[in-house]
């Protein structure tokens, strides 16, 4: 059985954070834009509210604001929906925030297709690809509330840029306070040689599903946790494609210029194996419950099941 | 500083813009040139920001929104010592520190952030701004703006923010000098009556005659006593001031003069002292 704490939401993992990081660092700056209490940051507000500020709907201005807060030597968070957190403001991010190498944390919240009845125009299922391709851009995609924390923690002290994406619905906590967290380096969840499947976000919890799935039919899956998508745990992905032969990969994001494909440039590059990708396949979501839309999207245990046994196949 | 010194200061960074674009052999020299005395007289006799205290807490912050005229900030620094003289021969050469829009990466004091996407700065100026009041500091931030960028929505997303965070400590300029690329931005885009959209989004608002040298020091002594909301400098300028063949002439916007025209440029700018 896959070892589960609890269902909760990583937004609350964010939230939970910064509040913690505000009590012992008098640089931490939060902003909102206008969705403060969605995206849990009421709670800084209301502890911190001279280190908080609301710039109502405009998310150019508020990564703006963020920067000259980081000009001015603080330690800028800011979180709104990921969409209007990481799509909408992207040049201002590009040109200001990376050129600049300045030390603004982007918390991107209501990730992926779980965000539900709102419809295609709130699933950001776009924003690995378009904040991986940024040069000095740290991306983290944690998978539950108490990994959410812990990113949330640590890129307050990795020096640049962070994104960190994660979302609105409960999700089963599987890792504890006392599970690593490092940036850029992968968690072990499973061990086995037959396959790797990799993950992050909401679908390391499927893979681990998937995986309980598999070993009753006699395969072994290792199962990898890469909550750190840039800079990406290269030795973790090389080892697991010399050790198993075959990986596939799963996210709750578009497929292309995703999660796998990052995954896939280390593979390519040093030691070439069959490769299945799991996630959004080049379409919009739609509104619906989570859960109903995880299974018509294909983003399911049984899905990653069927992409391990089309990979095996090819090894 | 006496308005006459500044004069004569002016001329120097003209002539000084003029002489890195030449080499350069390309950039935008009619944006500059219209800049000259909004920032010779800022950084002469209003910012706390000198070659020793650049990096301290305590210094005064500008951000240059309509990076591409960088070639004026860069004389100007290169005037108060901030970059040596000899330096502006390498104005956007591979492996030079002169981009050709201001970079953070390459370490030159007095390029606090890297900009050079129109309508940007001004929401930079509002963090800066809003960060100085956090730490209860009374460092001024100073940002300038084109008029052609005032077309830019997120420049009213900031100028919006400004006065709803009471930012007294931030000043925005906004060199008019009525041209962009394409032409005249009144036929392009109209974004007049633009000291109006200031004033009614809670700005005060100073307009001047941004190559007179005693308007523009009043101008930023009266942005520094209004308590309570942000100051809008207005500045009425020419688009190429002080090249009779590049003053109001759009095609001046992103081109550099060959040696023949520099040499005709800088005759005229002497000429302009006696």
């Amino acid at each position: 059985m896959v070892k589960v704490f609890g269902n909760k939401a990583t937004r609350f993992g964010f939230g939970e954070g910064l509040v913690e990081l505000g009590k012992k660092d008098n640089k931490i700056f939060v902003l909102g834009a206008d969705t403060v209490s969605s995206v849990a940051i009421n709670g800084f507000q209301k502890e911190f509210p001279d280190r908080f500020a609301n710039v109502g709907i405009a998310e150019v201005n508020l990564l703006g604001v963020a920067a000259g807060l980081a000009v001015a030597g603080f330690t800028p968070f800011v979180s709104t929906y990921g969409v209007f957190a990481s799509g909408r403001p992207w040049e201002q991010i590009r040109t200001t925030i990376c050129y600049s190498n300045l030390n603004v944390k982007i918390g991107g919240s209501h990730s992926g297709l779980m965000v539900g009845p709102d419809g295609a125009t709130h699933q950001a299922l776009e924003e690995i690809s378009i904040m991986r391709c940024l040069p000095h851009m740290t991306v983290l995609v944690p998978c539950d509330l108490v990994e959410t924390k812990k990113a949330t923690m640590a890129a307050a002290y990795h020096n640049g840029p962070v994104y960190i994406r994660y979302g609105r619905e409960n999700v089963p906590i599987i890792t504890e306070e006392n599970t690593p967290f490092e940036i850029g380096k992968a968690v072990k969840m499973k061990e086995g040689n037959d396959v790797c499947i990799m993950a992050c976000g909401s679908m390391v919890y499927e893979s681990l599903m998937a995986a309980e799935i598999l070993e009753k039919e006699g395969i072994k899956a290792r199962v990898l946790n890469i909550h750190t998508i840039k800079p990406i745990d290269k030795q973790a992905i090389i080892e697991a494609a010399k050790d198993c032969g075959a990986i596939v990969t799963a996210e709750e994001h578009q497929i292309f210029g995703g999660f796998g494909s990052a995954v896939a440039e280390v593979v390519v590059a040093n030691s070439p194996v069959p490769m299945e990708f799991v996630g959004v396949n080049d379409t919009f979501g739609e509104s619906g419950k989570p859960a109903d839309l995880i299974v018509k999207y294909g983003l399911k245990d049984i899905n990653i099941v069927e992409a391990v046994k089309k990979v095996l196949k090819r090894k | 500083m006496e308005i006459a010194d500044l004069k004569i200061i002016s001329a120097s960074v003209r002539k000084d813009v003029l002489k890195m674009l030449q080499k350069a052999g390309s950039g935008h020299p009619g944006g500059s040139l219209s800049a000259v005395e909004l920032l010779v007289d800022l950084y002469n006799n209003h910012m706390n920001f000198n070659k020793d205290n650049c990096q301290d807490k305590n210094r005064d912050y500008f951000v240059l929104s309509k990076g591409h005229v960088c070639p004026v900030l860069y004389a100007v620094l290169a005037q108060i010592g901030c970059i040596p003289k000899e330096e502006l021969d390498t104005l956007r050469k591979i492996g030079g520190r002169l981009q050709g829009h201001p970079a953070m990466d390459k370490h030159i004091p007095g390029i606090e952030i890297s900009t050079g996407s129109l309508g940007y700065g001004l929401s930079i100026g509002v963090g800066i701004a809003k960060g100085m009041k956090a730490l209860k500091q009374d460092n001024r931030v100073y940002v300038l703006m084109g008029d052609g960028e005032q077309q830019e929505g997120s420049v009213w997303e900031a100028v919006m923010c400004a006065p709803h965070f009471k930012l007294d400590n931030l000043c925005a300029i906004v060199d008019c000098n009525g041209l962009q690329i394409d032409g005249k931005v009144e036929d392009i885009l109209n974004i007049n009556p633009i000291a109006d959209k200031y004033r009614s989004f809670g700005w005060n608002v100073i307009e001047i005659d941004g190559h007179n040298l005693k308007e523009v020091d009043e101008a930023y002594s009266k942005a520094k006593q209004c308590k309570g909301k942000p100051t809008a400098i207005i500045a009425k300028t020419v688009k190429g001031k002080g090249v009779s063949f590049m003053e109001n002439v759009a095609d001046w916007h992103g081109k550099a003069p060959n040696a023949e025209q520099l040499e005709q440029a800088l005759k005229e700018i002497d000429e302009s002292l006696k």
